[in-house]
């Protein structure tokens, strides 16, 4: 059966079984289980109407136990075996793996990531945001700056190739070289400063995101505040500083921390540009090369890259939690 | 309202320059590669984009026919022309642009400016002239037929050649389908699934509603990586293995939290009279959901459904992982980060040309449906 077909197939019977999932649960609860007539309909209405949320939230519950939660305690468990996972090893694999040099550059090059990147998007998104604020074109600078979020970071990494690439007549970055009559360099080959050219990639998918959001908060902020500061004499960079970026601070925590999260898990742009050699390897690209070799191991980065975020996860629930009250 | 007193300042002029700077910055490496998927793949090595629309020295060579020497003297000479090559004629479809330098050694072919007579080895010349005649002379007898090499600027060569190589050939017409196919169902099904459970978590009273809030914001930023062993394991014990089916039950479940996070903060901002008066007028809960929340929801569940048809079309982790690693079922992602990267690494012209088909789909959803995309965002991210 072709994949096409098969597609179609599985939309008809997934938005079909959905569909009828709800809609006979709830009749077969409001009809068979808890009818509103006979010898007590409004205990009946009211037992049914504590059953239905769960009617409501169960598919989602079970896909969220199964493909989220299961696999947290699942890949903790399993990093606790050895490769074949037939022995129980303790931590013997979180020893080695901590014993590899591999695993220590792509521990500090996560870090630097980790680093440079939210901050760096961070910036550039607030300065656009700032800048095209009130300007005639500026709807048409944002859309070109967002573009990128829409492309694949195996596609970004491809467009970026013809920026880095060793050869004067393709990549930019040697043309520019070459016509200040310097021989050309393979600027993903540099120790240390190559995981700065793969993170400028991301930078540049991730600018437009923080621009987006900071340019609605910049737009959120109550005019008279600004005003009152103009009155008194600031000048524009007072007013950014001391005025605006005050009160956006929390939107600009939220980009940051999402940025955070995304950096731990791109794994596409590191294996397409450079495949991790050169000292370029990541914690997700590490955690790829022993994917299908080495269950232990993986799983085993796995949950060191789930230790990182969790400070992450903890902090938002309790701001969930706070703004709900 | 920066500059409220009437005053335009200066500044003014400076953002507006670097707004202009950092666009371009933002845009040139995207037009490099939309530009090249375009270029011939000899004129993609010979030239940069950025000089693409003006002609190009490319290096090209013929054989001179032995069998055409005439003997003057002492000497053995082909003459001839070297655009009456075939092969030479047809690149340039009859056109003879002057000849920029030659040579007579596949080490050095553009050792000689036209008209200099180059001295070969074993005493014999060669000589070609800026119209492309050239003199070929020798002192024994021409028994394999000489290489002529030579310089000659071809005008820009833009067509949809690499398209063509790509769509029909490499089986990327196959991994554009896989695709979709993958696409679609991924970003169809989690939506119903997600929008009953954001109603529940939004409009209904039940306890345990603020512990599952709280879960579905911790497993927003829970790392993929994760999941990826105990889940591959899982589908090959139940027996889906490595295939669509369970591709799609993968990408729903990642898709999850974000969804039900999106749709339960758009509905709860939905106005309560509508649906207290609903539930007066007799309407059960699901009443209320599919007749009113639904159809009012519509902004929110396109910003998701954009978010994740992007981030499913885009995705190389999972399909990786959860898809099987033959070309039939290759997704582009993959085909070009396994495949072309790969093996034709130095194919310039294929790898921007694939790169592009690639990108061409979510950059049409993105610019058609930014106004969703940015509504998305906003609601989950800033409150």
């Amino acid at each position: 059966m072709s994949p096409l077909i098969q597609g179609v197939l599985t939309i008809i019977i997934g938005v079909g079984g959905c569909i009828g999932y709800f809609f006979a649960s709830n009749l077969i609860l409001d009809k068979v289980i808890f009818p509103p007539k006979g010898a007590n309909p409004g205990r009946n209405i009211n037992r049914a109407n504590m059953v239905r949320p769960w009617l409501f939230l169960l598919p989602a519950i079970l896909a969220l136990g199964l493909y989220l939660v299961y696999p947290v305690i699942g890949s903790f468990w399993r990093s606790l075996f050895n490769r074949a996972g037939d022995e129980f090893i303790g931590f013997g694999n979180y020893i080695t793996m901590f014993g590899d040099d591999q695993f220590r550059i792509s521990l500090f090059n996560n870090f630097l990531w980790v680093l440079v990147v939210p901050a760096a998007a961070t910036f550039f998104g607030l300065l656009v945001a700032q800048l095209t604020d009130r300007m005639k074109w500026g709807n048409i600078a944002k859309s070109l700056i967002f573009m990128p979020m829409a492309i694949s970071f195996v596609g970004a990494s491809l467009i970026w190739k013809f920026v880095y690439a060793n050869n004067p007549d393709i990549g930019m970055i040697n043309a520019v070289r070459d016509f200040f009559g310097m021989g050309p360099v393979d600027v993903l080959q540099i120790p240390f400063w190559n995981n700065f050219f793969l993170m400028v990639i991301l930078i540049w998918i991730q600018t437009g995101f923080a621009m987006v959001i900071l340019s609605a908060a910049l737009r959120g902020i109550p005019e008279e505040t600004v005003e009152a500061a103009i009155i008194d004499g600031a000048n524009p960079f007072q007013i950014f500083f001391k005025i605006k970026v005050p009160q956006i601070m929390g939107t600009i925590v939220v980009v940051w921390t999402t940025i955070t999260i995304l950096v731990l898990k791109v794994f596409d742009i590191v294996y397409t540009m450079t495949g991790g050699n050169f000292g370029t390897e990541i914690l997700p690209s590490y955690m790829m090369s022993y994917m299908f070799r080495d269950d232990g191991r993986a799983t085993a980065v796995a949950f060191v890259i789930m230790l990182i975020v969790l400070p992450v996860m903890i902090w938002n629930i309790a701001q969930a939690r706070k703004e709900m009250r | 309202m920066d500059n409220i007193a009437g005053t335009k300042t200066s500044l003014s002029w400076v953002m507006n320059i670097t707004v202009v700077v950092l666009v371009l910055l933002w845009l040139i490496p995207t037009i490099g590669l939309l530009v090249s998927s375009f270029r011939d793949r000899d004129q993609i090595s010979a030239s940069g984009w950025w000089l693409s629309p003006f002609p190009v020295e490319q290096n090209f060579s013929i054989r001179a026919s032995g069998d055409d020497a005439v003997q003057q003297g002492d000497l053995f000479v082909i003459e001839g022309n070297v655009y009456d090559d075939e092969e030479i004629a047809a690149t340039f479809g009859g056109e003879t642009p002057r000849i920029a330098a030659f040579g007579g050694t596949r080490a050095a072919p553009t050792a000689f400016q036209p008209g200099d007579v180059a001295e070969l080895s074993r005493d014999r010349t060669l000589s070609v002239l800026e119209d492309g005649s050239y003199t070929f002379t020798s002192p024994d007898e021409i028994t394999r037929n000489p290489r002529v090499y030579f310089a000659s600027e071809t005008p820009p060569d833009f067509s949809l050649d690499n398209y063509e190589t790509v769509l029909t050939s490499d089986n990327m017409d196959v991994a554009f389908i896989n695709t979709l196919t993958v696409t679609i169902p991924a970003t169809v099904i989690p939506i119903l699934i997600a929008a009953f459970a954001a109603y529940a978590l939004a409009w209904m009273d039940f306890p345990g509603r603020g512990l599952l809030i709280a879960a579905v914001v911790g497993l927003l930023v829970v790392p993929l990586q994760l999941a990826l062993v105990p889940l591959l394991n899982l589908h090959n014990q139940v027996g889906i293995g490595q295939s669509f089916v369970g591709i799609w039950l993968a990408h729903t479940g990642f898709g999850l939290p974000l969804a039900i996070y999106l749709l339960r903060n758009y509905m709860v901002g939905l106005p309560r009279d509508i649906i207290e008066s609903a539930k007066v007028d007799g309407a059960t809960d699901f009443q209320v959901f599919v007749k009113i929340v639904l159809p009012l929801s519509f902004p929110a569940l396109a910003s998701f459904a954009i978010f994740q048809f992007l981030w499913t079309w885009n995705d190389l982790l999972v399909a990786k992982v959860f898809l099987p690693s033959d070309d039939a079922s290759k997704v582009m992602t993959v085909k070009i980060a396994d495949d072309l990267l790969g093996s034709r690494g130095g194919d310039w012209g294929i790898l921007a040309t694939a790169a592009f088909v690639s990108i061409a789909v979510p950059l049409v959803v993105f610019f058609t449906m930014q106004r969703y995309l940015v509504r998305g965002l906003l609601a989950g991210s800033v409150k």
